[in-house]
């Protein structure tokens, strides 16, 4: 569809983030050779949405065509469709199982039996109300054999597959579409925004090595485990940026805007170096109006940070993916802007961290440096993936939504 | 640094609250002049009844007869619509005493007629000239039959329509409480002990400095606009052990329905007073057990040096559940035709309130307007507050003054909210509001 509005050669692929505190939109090329380049973005401060969620269409819509129009402008593009970023609490993930078994053992294993291996993995029990987003393949497994990334042609009696399924409420998955399509705009698909963001970071050593990406958005938090060069396991958590201003303005007593503004401010993940210190603000009018203890400042802010990595340290850890993750941790999202964030999250998953990069595009260096631009630069990535693969897949046969079946994620 | 926030954020300074306490009806006047007894110092005490012998009988100073051209000083007569009517009659005089008050407490018996239809106009007068309100209400025994305890309830539906919060202490319950042979009167004095018990424990939370400060905006949060129904219990206990003590005697308190009522709650309010010796770590202690017995409240704790108490460590504890249909419940009965009017009395000399209503400038009359509000704090902050047009305390903090503006002055509606999650359903993990800030959660305390 995108090849109508543009010539052949040069796809143009938009990925668009309707994030609770800006909404983002880039714009990137492919290459002839298959790499992406960032070629435009826009992006305005978000109105209508809450801990990821869509919860005022029409501020949401405003927001979406200001982002939009920007980023037509900055590629000098007409921007017809978008990959979508889609995210919030209700969304839930697990790793499913399918079986197929053949008559003999040395059955030479054929597509059929890969799409009943397939349709038998995506047999799990959901709410009826729910709609799966991603169903990834992670490995074939034949004869007992596992780390299998294509079976086709080989033999063996029993195959089966490991999947990572991510599902959520449709109605709620709906809203942003809503918006996107209100525009006139058509969603290409929507895409979980943490797999999104891995994407953007990630190269292929660091997924085989093991490594958790964590993004830390104004409303929610989400995480994605990778290892063995597949994703392993994702997450969200509806909390982030907001929870962190809500719980200042609490606690030192203040408008939630000016927690904000100390915040980034004089914000950090530790607090160290600010025992006994003091901040002294001013009024509009430049006048000292109060001071502010810059201990229990950060002590506040630690709390909830520290909070949030525990809680997705429990879940890695429930799930068993602690010791595969030997590329450490790796975090984006305007949190990541938090000063020594990276420190304490060493400290509380006990593995090397960094503050990530868009390494998997090129292009302009603002999106590429920005935290908060690895979910929207990660969708154009995706929409790349997808563009060739179903080119790739088209040869064979039909086989829609199956995010990932050529192992590239 | 530098802000280009308008909004002043300077803590509210606790002495400059005003604050009246109401007693309507004659329960209410009982309650009242209860509180009176027990060196309660801080607060305008005001009783309000339609009876004015009961007022005669009151020796409390500021007392006003409502509805004299109604009722003509004979009382309600155990009508709430006449008690609603007495009280609609003198609603300027109410709006009046409530103008630039900060909080309104409004002590009441459902039941009769007065209390529990005056009781209410009170409650949405007071809020609606911007002061919080909290009633305290009575219902009735069981023995006084079914349509009093009916008429009761339905007060007490209005009240939490009208109030921000309603802390309701059943005659019932509090029977139960206390040995069988005794009598009713005898029970009715205990309630009054434990509604002012009640009473005072906001007041002094709110006015004491505290060493964990917890004041009138904190207050704010867990009740204003909830319409909620609260439990509240307070327990004293002394010795080295009294940390663990206190929490347990609070837990089998009836009142609280032996703990049960946490559980349910969505927010705490928790209120620690000690002598000199208290420690951080016998603070840490109750809250932690408090902590335990709730999971998804919201909690809020303010602790004091109270010199007096010496060894005796006391914990004042609210637990409010949010009540959702408590807005749009059925009105109660058409108002009937009015009574022949009576004789009067001669209640003009009841009218005792000249002082009461002195002590703040008359001129603020009108309901709260946001727009000139948000000026008139700024004004007020910048030592001007001679100036101050609007009807506003200058020590309300932005939460209380956001909350105000979000309010519809006539309808009592929220059309704007400012609780950043109050749009999106709230962020649980294993039973945990994690909207709640993780630092009040974990109870960390900012010395
Ligand atoms: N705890 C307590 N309850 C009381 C007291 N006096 C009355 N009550 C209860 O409160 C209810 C209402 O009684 P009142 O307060 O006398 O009624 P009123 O509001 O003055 O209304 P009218 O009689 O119509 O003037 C009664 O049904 C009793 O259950 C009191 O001193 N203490
Ligand atoms: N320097 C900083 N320090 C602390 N927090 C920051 C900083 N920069 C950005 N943030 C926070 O990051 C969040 C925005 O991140 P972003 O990834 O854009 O969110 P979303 O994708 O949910 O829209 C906001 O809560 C913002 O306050
Ligand atoms: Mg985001
Ligand atoms: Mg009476």
């Amino acid at each position: 569809m995108l090849n109508l509005f543009f010539p052949e050669k040069t796809t143009v692929i938009v990925g668009l983030e309707i994030g609770t505190a800006k909404v983002a939109a880039v714009v990137g090329e492919v290459t002839d050779a298959g790499g992406v380049n960032v070629i435009g973005i826009g992006q305005c401060p978000s109105r209508g949405v809450r801990k990821g969620e869509v919860v005022n269409a029409d501020l949401a819509a405003e927001d979406v065509r200001n982002a939009i129009v920007e980023a037509e402008k900055s590629a000098d593009v007409e921007i017809a469709s978008v990959y979508l970023g889609v995210t919030g609490g209700h969304l839930t993930s697990l790793n499913t199982h399918g079986v197929f078994t053949a008559a003999s053992d040395d059955h030479e294993i054929s597509q059929p039996d890969v799409n009943e291996v397939l349709a038998n993995a995506k047999v799990f029990s959901r709410p009826s109300e729910n709609h799966v987003l991603h169903a990834i393949r992670q490995h074939f497994t034949l004869n007992g054999q596992a780390g299998i990334t294509d079976p086709i042609g080989m033999l063996g009696g029993k195959l089966e597959l490991d999947m990572h399924v991510v599902h959520g409420v449709t109605t709620r998955l709906q809203n942003p579409v809503r918006v996107v399509k209100g525009l006139n705009l058509e969603v290409e698909e929507f895409v979980f925004s943490g797999l999104a963001s891995s994407l953007a970071l990630l190269d292929n050593e660091q997924k085989q090595m093991g490594v958790l990406v964590v993004d830390l958005g104004a409303g929610t938090t989400e995480y994605v485990v990778y290892a063995d060069g597949v994703i392993k396991h994702t997450g969200i958590l509806a909390v982030g940026g907001d929870h962190v201003t809500n719980d200042l303005s609490h606690g030192l007593r203040m408008a939630p805007a000016r927690a904000g503004l100390l915040k980034r401010e004089h914000g950090a993940a530790t607090i160290e170096g600010a025992a006994g210190q003091t901040l002294t603000l001013t009024n509009e009018n430049g006048f000292p109006d109060r001071r502010v203890n810059l201990e229990h400042l950060r002590r506040i802010m630690v709390a909830r940070l520290d909070e949030t990595f525990q809680l997705i340290d429990e879940d890695i850890g429930e799930q068993g993916f602690h010791e595969q993750l030997r590329a450490g941790v790796c975090l984006c999202g305007g949190g990541a802007r938090i000063r020594d964030i990276e420190k304490l999250a060493e400290e509380v998953f006990g593995l090397p961290a960094t503050l990530g990069r868009a390494n998997a595009v090129g292009g302009l260096r603002s999106a590429t440096d920005d935290p908060e631009l690895a979910t929207a630069v990660g969708l154009v990535k995706y929409g790349a993936i997808r563009q060739k693969s179903q080119r790739r897949v088209g040869l064979v046969g039909k086989l829609k939504n199956l995010a990932g079946s050529l192992g590239l994620f | 640094m530098t802000s280009t926030e308008t909004t002043p954020t300077t803590a509210p300074a606790k002495k400059q609250l005003t604050i009246k306490v109401f007693g309507v009806g004659g329960c209410g006047g009982n309650v009242v002049s209860q509180i009176h007894g027990a060196d309660f110092g801080g607060a305008q005490l005001i009783v309000l009844n339609t009876d004015s012998q009961a007022l005669a009988q009151c020796a409390l100073p500021y007392k006003f007869n409502l509805g004299l051209k109604l009722n003509g000083g004979l009382g309600a007569g155990g009508d709430p619509e006449r008690g609603r009517a007495a009280a609609e009659e003198d609603e300027v005089r109410l709006r009046e005493l409530c103008t630039g008050v900060d909080m309104v407490f409004i002590c009441a018996g459902l039941g009769g007629g007065t209390g529990t239809g005056a009781g209410p106009v009170l409650a949405r007068v007071a809020k609606e000239c911007g002061a919080l309100s909290l009633a305290f209400v009575t219902l009735p025994f069981e023995c006084e039959g079914p349509k009093r305890m009916r008429q009761a309830r339905r007060g007490l539906e209005e009240f939490k329509s009208a109030a921000d919060g309603v802390i309701c202490l059943p005659n019932q319950k509090v029977f139960k409480l206390i040995d069988e042979n005794t009598s009713v009167i005898e029970t009715f004095s205990t309630t009054n002990e434990l509604l002012a018990q009640g009473v005072r424990g906001i007041w002094q939370l709110v006015t004491r400095p505290g060493f964990i400060n917890l004041d009138f905006a904190d207050l704010c949060a867990v009740v204003r606009n909830r319409h909620s129904e609260s439990s509240f219990a307070t327990a004293e206990a002394t010795g080295p052990h009294r940390a663990k003590e206190v929490v347990e005697k609070l837990l089998t308190n009836p009142l609280l329905d032996g703990g049960a009522a946490l559980g349910e709650a969505d927010a705490l309010l928790v209120s620690l007073m000690g002598g000199p010796g208290l420690t951080m770590a016998e603070v840490n202690r109750v809250m932690e057990q408090i902590n335990r017995q709730t999971e998804n409240a919201h909690l809020m704790m303010g602790a004091a040096i109270e010199e007096g108490l010496g060894d005796r460590l006391t914990v004042t504890l609210v637990a409010s559940r949010q009540c959702s249909h408590a807005a749009d419940l059925p009105k109660g009965v058409e108002p009937g035709q009015p009574e022949p009017q009576p004789a009067s009395r001669g209640g003009e000399d009841f009218d005792l309130l000249g002082s009461a209503i002195a002590s703040k400038p008359v001129t603020r009359t009108a309901v709260a307007k946001p727009e000139s509000e948000r000026v008139a704090v700024a004004v007020a902050e910048t030592g001007m507050e001679a100036m101050a047009p609007a009807p506003v305390a200058t020590s309300r903090s932005w939460r209380s003054r956001k909350k105000a503006k979000a309010v519809h002055p006539e309808l009592g509606l929220e059309t704007v909210t400012t609780d950043p999650f109050q749009q999106s359903e709230p962020t649980r993990h294993n039973g945990v509001n994690l909207d709640v800030p993780t630092f009040v959660r974990r109870g960390m305390v900012m010395n």
